[in-house]
Order: structure tokens, then C-alpha cells, then sequence
């Protein structure tokens, strides 16, 4: 049976990430996405990863939120506050979401995983290092490669190219 | 360490709703920020499965993939706020039905 703990995390998460869709101001759905985010952090806690937990708090609360709200700050006042929408689009949205939420949820009900439980100890994290640098070392190099290469993609992207310098040169 | 006390099943059915929420907001909103808010969440419910199914079975895989996962994720969204700010620079707007003349 779910803990007080538990029941709190989902409310928070599952509120606010309905929040970050649907509040009207930008800014507000940014903070209410850092709620979601944080929520999941929780989540980690209740599941023994401790160290996982501090890596979502870090690079999600921390920075990727950071950076949407400062992306959100660059856009004109009345762009963060407009809402378009579909009426007939939003229903049939809805509908989706509540055929995959019952679909699913009835499939995993059905399926065998509530049988699996656990006494056993978590994984200590100091497993996670050192499959980190033996197992998986390949994937970790290729990853850092991937990083380095899409941090300098989204600089080249966001750049702004000076016309008046521009015009000087030419 | 402590005895779970929450089944596999209630972090399953948590991780279904914030998946559910991430499709409507793929679905139904129109603004680019909102859109990349709706794939954070889809990203981390994905991501609430690893570590619960790595927590259950027990193996190390759930939490290895999910700090991969993370990585990989935060690399996207800078990508994606990059070309929100592009896309915001040519079109003074971040409607996606304004970038229709993107395609080629």
C-alpha cells in the first residue's frame, strides 16, 4: 500500500506538470515544470537512488529549467501570455490521453508486475561507478561526444550574426 | 536499508499518467516551449520506469541508463531552446502553425 510520502510526491507531479500545460503565463508553467522535475527527484529518493536523485536535481531543476525560464524571458510579454487553442483539437486530446492512460494502466493491472517485490538491499552507488568505467566506458565517451558536440550546435544555432559588421566587412 | 513499502505498480501507474499528460501536450499545444515542456515530462516518466524497474529487480542497469538518459536529455533541450530562439528570431512568434514554411 502506497505511504503518505508516496501519495504526496504523485499529487505534486502529476498537479503540476497539468500545471505547466495548461497555466496561462509562461513563466508560471516553467516554475510549475521545476515542480514536476523536482517531484521525480523524489520519486528517486523513495526508490533508493540517492544518487540518481542529485543528478535530476542538478541538471533538471538546476539547469534545464534555468535555461527554459531565461528562453522564456527572451520572448516578447504578449507571446508568453497567449494561449491558442483548438477547442474541438483540445477534446480530442483529452480523449487520447484518457484512452492511453486506461489502456495502459489496464494492461499493467493485468500484467504479472505486481507480483514482483523486493527485500532485497538497493544497489550501492559506488556499482553504478564502476559500471560506469567498465561496462559501459564506451558509451560514456560517446556521450560526452555527443554532449560537447550539441552544446556547440546550439550555440552555432543561437548565434546572432551583427548585420551592421556585416555590411563593414563586405 | 529499509523494506519497500510501495509496489512496482504504483511508480508504473504514476510514470502512465505524467506519459499520458506528455501526449496531450504534444497533441493539443500549439507553442513551441509548451511542446518541449510536454516531452521533459514524457522523458521523465521514461525515465521514473528505469529506476523503479531497476530498483525492483535489483539491478544496476535502471539507474545507469537513467543518468545516461538525463545527460542525453539536457543535451536536447539545449538544442531545442536554440532553435526556439532561431525560429523566434525569423518568425517573431513561437506558434508552430507560423513555421509551417520550415519544411522543405
Amino acid at each position: 500500500m502506497a505511504d503518505a510520502a508516496f501519495l504526496a510526491l504523485s499529487v505534486i507531479t502529476i498537479g503540476s506538470a497539468i500545471a505547466a500545460l495548461e497555466l496561462r503565463s509562461l513563466i508560471y508553467g516553467s516554475i510549475a515544470l521545476m515542480g514536476t522535475l523536482g517531484g521525480i527527484a523524489g520519486f528517486f529518493l523513495l526508490l533508493d537512488s540517492p544518487f540518481v536523485a542529485m543528478f535530476q536535481l542538478a541538471v533538471y531543476v538546476g539547469s534545464i529549467a534555468v535555461l527554459i525560464l531565461f528562453t522564456v524571458m527572451l520572448v516578447k510579454r504578449e507571446l508568453i501570455f497567449k494561449k491558442v487553442e483548438d477547442k474541438r483539437r483540445k477534446f480530442v486530446g483529452i480523449a487520447l490521453m484518457l484512452v492511453l492512460m486506461v489502456s495502459l494502466g489496464a494492461v499493467i493491472l493485468e500484467s504479472g508486475i505486481k507480483e514482483i517485490t523486493t527485500d532485497e538491499p538497493a544497489v550501492d552507488f559506488r556499482e553504478i561507478g564502476e559500471d560506469f568505467l567498465t561496462y559501459y566506458w564506451p558509451a560514456l565517451i560517446l556521450m560526452g561526444l555527443i554532449l560537447s558536440g550539441a552544446v556547440t550546435a546550439a550555440l552555432v544555432l543561437a548565434r546572432r550574426v551583427d548585420e551592421e559588421n556585416d555590411q563593414r566587412v563586405n | 536499508m529499509r523494506k519497500m513499502t510501495n509496489e512496482l505498480t504504483e511508480f508504473v501507474l504514476v510514470s502512465v499518467a505524467l506519459l499520458g499528460i506528455g501526449i496531450y501536450g504534444l497533441a493539443v499545444k500549439r507553442n513551441f516551449i509548451r511542446m518541449l515542456f510536454a516531452i521533459e515530462i514524457v522523458i521523465n516518466a521514461a525515465n521514473l520506469n528505469m529506476v523503479a524497474f531497476g530498483r525492483f529487480l535489483p539491478h544496476s542497469g535502471g539507474q545507469t541508463l537513467a543518468l545516461f538518459s538525463i545527460a542525453i536529455a539536457a543535451a536536447e533541450v539545449a538544442v531545442g531552446l536554440s532553435l526556439i530562439i532561431v525560429a523566434y528570431r525569423m518568425y517573431h512568434n513561437i506558434d508552430i502553425a507560423d513555421f509551417r514554411s520550415l519544411k522543405g
